[in-house]
């Protein structure tokens, strides 16, 4: 393989590494606080896919409107997602909250079905985003250098949100404990409605820039792009953003690296992912940046 | 300051708490003894909303609170100091006093409150940026005692401040308690540990299986014939 094609795969890699770690991060967000695995967040990330689909086709909006108005409806529809689906079970024993997820994640997926219609729709990617850039001989398209960089960036402020805001004290301190954070007057729902707020809103991000990349959409597509953003959570340590990040990317590069080195093997691309998650919780089952729980009393 | 009627708690099926009055009233110290599972937490919790009442009413100045929300409570000065601590072991010790406050506005007030907090605890301050679960049980329940601090109390509830503490580390507890007491914070204070429990308090309640068995001044009932072979050993 010349460098020149490697360069290629190499900026395919972080692109797709990007996407999965935008998603991740939003189960990271809401297992950190709730101990669940919020099944419907893959679907989350196909709404908002459909909400561009639909501002730019049927409402005429310019894509950057478009772009925002999904960032919020996405980050209400998480909002809803929780509030129908969740809070009443708060005090529920965690297998019907998980059951409750996965019934939430069937709902979305056959609404969509019904709603938006069984048939791909392409997704309408802004012209400047379609553009190639030329270095030496390689062809890059300019949405690679995008998506790391937005996601950097959005990483950058959800870190600043968390660590340094008293908001993000507060989402730390619900997620240790419910009851000591309602004794210092903090409104746990709240909290945790802002966390799926934000958690949807990375998942509006990267089902936008999915878009560009991937522009066929399916009311399905949620799935496998969910299911590998979780296997990314779970290799990066679930409950870690940062580890969330760098599962992402691990898996997205090694999944693109596949491809480009055994050809032959692309038919497995899925299978390797869990070959990826089982290999290394056999190594480190709290996952590479996971929390080391052991503390003093 | 506080007045309980007729209180009535189930707590997993169990008449935890059966029809109990008493009353907090402001500037004072209030003890409440007894036995583990008379259902002195259950009070607190009770207090503060974190148990629902079967019945009876919880009065706390003057408003009915018993079905409140616990955030509006903390807001309204209403603070608990809950059993065992429970501090935010994976925040810093000065993001749990940050906590603390978070019901407050941040103001020039808020930073003051803090600086008493380190003067009070002085530990607190060498401790600043260390996470609050690798402190030792001594400190972490002064760091839960300046969380509650940092709410601004009216009334500040504390369940068993002196448990599994080393007997200087609880003396070191009771006399900021009487300090707190002084500026005028009214106390309500649940301790098996009846003697320092009884010794700082203005009046006291006895309670055994969900029920008041006895009540009067601190000094009064740490005389008490009954009370003293069944809680201070005599």
């Amino acid at each position: 393989m010349s460098l020149n094609t490697f360069m290629q795969h190499l900026s395919n890699g972080l692109a797709l590494g990007s996407l999965y770690a935008l998603i991740a991060i939003g189960y990271t967000m809401v297992y950190g606080i709730l101990r669940l695995i919020n099944f419907a967040h893959g679907d989350i990330f196909m709404i908002s896919t459909y909400i561009i689909f639909y501002s730019v086709t049927l409402f005429l909006m310019p894509w950057w409107v478009a772009f925002v108005v999904a960032i919020l409806l996405t980050g209400a529809f998480g909002i809803l997602v929780e509030r129908l689906a969740y809070r009443s079970l708060r005090n529920s024993p965690k297998i019907s909250v998980m059951i409750s997820a996965i019934g939430a994640s069937y709902l979305i997926q056959n609404l969509a079905i019904v709603i938006f219609g069984g048939r791909p729709k392409a997704f309408p990617i802004p012209e400047f985003f379609n553009k190639v850039v030329y270095v030496n001989t390689i062809s890059i398209p300019v949405a690679n250098f995008f998506i790391p960089g937005i996601t950097m960036a959005a990483l950058v402020i959800l870190l600043y949100i968390v660590n340094k805001t008293k908001t993000g004290m507060a989402m730390r301190a619900v997620s240790r404990d419910y009851e000591a954070a309602r004794l210092m007057g903090i409104n746990v729902d709240t909290i945790i409605s802002i966390t799926f707020f934000m958690g949807s809103i990375l998942a509006a991000l990267g089902g936008m820039m999915w878009g560009i990349k991937y522009p066929n959409l399916i009311p399905l597509m949620g799935l496998m792009p969910g299911l590998k953003a979780f296997i990314a959570a779970v290799i990066g340590g679930i409950g870690n953003i940062k580890g969330a990040v760098v599962g992402g990317f691990l898996l997205g590069m090694s999944e693109i690296m596949l491809i480009a080195f055994l050809p032959s093997m692309t038919g497995y691309r899925d299978a390797f992912a869990f070959v990826i998650l089982i290999v290394i919780l056999l190594i480190k089952p709290s996952g590479l940046l996971g929390e080391n729980l052991a503390e003093k009393v | 300051m506080i007045k309980i009627n007729d209180l009535n708690v189930y707590y997993g099926g169990i008449h935890a708490i059966k029809g109990i009055s008493l009353e907090v009233p402001k500037g004072k110290i209030i003890s409440l003894i007894g036995a583990n599972g008379a259902g002195k937490s259950t009070t607190l919790r009770a207090i503060m909303t974190l148990e629902r009442p079967k019945s009876g009413t919880i009065i706390y100045k003057d408003k009915d609170i018993t079905f409140e929300k616990t955030q509006n409570l903390v807001k309204n000065g209403l603070v608990l100091v809950p059993e065992g601590r429970r501090v935010f072991t994976n925040l810093t010790v000065e993001e749990n006093l940050i906590l603390g406050s978070y019901a407050r506005k941040y103001s020039e007030e808020v930073q003051k409150d803090m600086e008493w907090v380190y003067e009070l605890f002085p530990r607190l301050l060498e401790r600043k940026k260390q996470k609050a679960g690798t402190m030792s049980g001594g400190e972490q329940q002064m760091l839960a005692v300046g969380r509650a601090l940092m709410s601004k109390p009216e009334v500040l509830l504390m369940d068993e401040p002196s448990l599994g503490l080393a007997p200087l580390i609880v003396k070191d507890i009771f006399e900021i308690i009487k300090k707190i007491n002084k500026l005028g914070v009214t106390i309500m204070l649940i301790e098996q540990n009846a003697k320092v429990a009884l010794e700082i308090a203005d009046y006291g309640y006895v309670m055994e299986v969900g029920k008041i068995v006895l009540e009067g001044k601190g000094k009064e009932l740490l005389e008490n014939e009954n009370v003293k072979k069944a809680y201070l050993g005599a």
